[in-house]
């Protein structure tokens, strides 16, 4: 699974570092997101799509398509 | 006053009327504009008025004070487009107010003030945001902790001492509110209860305008005294709370710092508020609590879903079309406001199953009760933070926790902005050791 953020989109809401800490991280200047690990996004495929979905201005998206919005319990 | 293209047609209350109207309306609406309903039922869930307009559509004409019409939603996933959609603008002289304000209207019809930033659009908002958002970053919510940790440990040792029955607002609602007003400004501790009267004042809705317009030039002028003050600390010296970080910036200016500290005003309250009312619900529904205690590890989930079926605040986001927009087949005229009715938007059984049930064991569900796009609370992570280690301190402390009084007797207050526990009597049996 490929992540991309757009840094300029983000908004530092923190959602990203809230539900995926293993995939992202937040600047100490603006709380802006960081990449933190790219190469273990296959090993949190669930949680980078999770991440993608609560990003509140859309900065993040991955190579994979995402699932329904609705509620799902796994 | 614009006429919608598509008021709804099929409820009895877009007739004609006929009848005299009890009293005389000052600006004509549309007989199927409705008003935004604040008043709730039931102190945990939305105004009972939100179901029918659900009926209604996404959206559905909303009156407001001052004559305008614009629009309502209950729905999340038309939410979601508006809050992210850069056509509609958070600008504070562009929207109309939803509901009547005790303060001077002018202080929020016309521009904000320089730094008060979530009435702002791009490039100001983002500008100011940036230099906001490293404060309240997830790391910084996890040190937090610590500071939750200590303030509660003397509260909490001090109700097992004394024995049952205790009052939670004392015991815990209080504590948190003065450790986060500190946590924020930096107020001196001997001054803490002097700046938490006067943002009683300015954040209940029934305080006279000329009582909160004096609460307000108090706590500005205190706030600039603290900024002076901050100031004057070393460069290198930590800053020990958010403003003093904020004052670090030789960028801001004080009429800035000013602003950007009255959009964390209410932060104490509001927390303090979710805090109370979390645990009065937790105990209210017994089995989720009993459900918490069995499984520690459902205490993240158990913070959200007390967010989202609690959505504390009545009055939700609201935004100003820039342009024509159509939403969800809705035709949104330039200039007028669409309100987001975020306690019914977090009950939306499109995308919430069993949305009226409180349910611990809910996936992470992302309800809107800290909004969407590019305004979404910066504050969020400090309320999760404080609810989880509150409630976690709590419980493992006195796991026989319950109500000390009938369920539905339990004093509540509640205004136009928000509703919490004034009082929240408990008791328990054993004590964990």
């Amino acid at each position: 699974m490929r992540i991309v953020v757009r840094r300029e989109r983000c908004t530092s809401a923190g959602m990203c570092a809230l539900t995926a800490p293993e995939l992202f991280d937040q600047s100490e200047d603006d709380g802006r997101v960081l990449l933190a690990d790219p190469d273990r996004s296959d090993e949190h495929r669930a949680e980078a799509r999770r991440a993608v979905r609560l990003c509140p201005s859309g900065a993040i998206s991955t190579d994979e398509p995402e699932p329904s919005t609705r509620e799902h319990r796994s | 006053m614009a006429e919608h293209g598509t008021p709804p047609t099929t409820t009895p209350d877009t007739a004609p009327d006929t009848t005299p109207p009890p009293t005389p309306a000052p600006t004509p609406a549309p007989a199927s504009a409705t008003t935004l309903p604040t008043e709730r039922d039931h102190p945990f869930d939305p105004p009972p008025e939100f179901g029918p307009l659900r009926a209604k559509g996404p959206l559905t004409p909303l009156s407001f004070p001052d004559g305008h019409v614009g629009w309502l939603t209950t729905s999340y996933a038309t939410a979601r487009k508006v809050l992210s959609d850069n056509r509609f603008s958070a600008r504070q002289e562009l929207r109309h107010l939803p509901i009547e304000l005790a303060v001077a209207k002018e202080a929020m019809t016309g521009p904000p003030p320089p730094g008060f930033f979530m009435h702002m659009d791009p490039p100001e908002h983002t500008r100011y945001r940036r230099k906001l958002a490293s404060s309240f970053s997830v790391r910084r919510m996890r040190e937090f902790e610590r500071k939750i940790e200590r303030a509660l440990a003397e509260p909490l040792a001090a109700m097992e001492r004394q024995g049952p029955p205790a009052d939670l607002v004392t015991t815990l609602v209080g504590p948190v509110r003065s450790l986060v007003t500190t946590e924020l400004f930096g107020v001196p501790a001997a001054d803490v209860d002097s700046f938490q009267e006067h943002t009683s004042v300015i954040l209940d809705a029934d305080s006279p305008a000329d009582k909160v317009g004096e609460s307000t030039g108090h706590l500005a002028q205190y706030v600039m005294g603290l900024v002076t003050s901050l100031r004057a600390e070393p460069a290198e010296q930590e800053p020990a709370s958010v403003l003093g970080g904020l004052v670090k910036d030789p960028e801001l200016s004080d009429e800035e710092l000013l602003g950007m500290a009255l959009l964390f005003l209410s932060a104490p309250d509001t927390t303090a508020n979710m805090l109370g009312l979390g645990a009065y619900a937790l105990l209210y529904h017994h089995e989720q609590l009993a459900a918490l205690l069995a499984d520690p590890t459902l205490a993240d989930g158990a913070v959200e879903e007390l967010l989202r079926y609690l959505s504390i605040m009545n009055v939700g986001p609201f935004r100003a079309a820039l342009e024509d927009v159509d939403v969800d087949g809705c035709p949104v005229r330039a200039g007028e406001t669409v309100v987001v009715a975020v306690p019914a938007v977090n009950r939306d059984p499109d995308r919430f199953g069993s949305p009226d049930t409180l349910d611990v064991t809910r996936p992470p569900t992302g309800h809107l009760t800290f909004g969407h796009g590019m305004h979404q609370c910066l504050g969020q992570h400090m309320i999760r933070v404080t609810m989880k280690t509150s409630y976690t301190l709590l419980l493992g402390r006195f796991p026989g926790l319950r109500l000390a009084v009938p369920p539905d007797e339990v004093p509540l207050r509640s205004n136009e902005a928000t509703h919490h526990v004034r009082n929240l009597p408990v008791t328990w049996d054993g004590i964990a050791r």
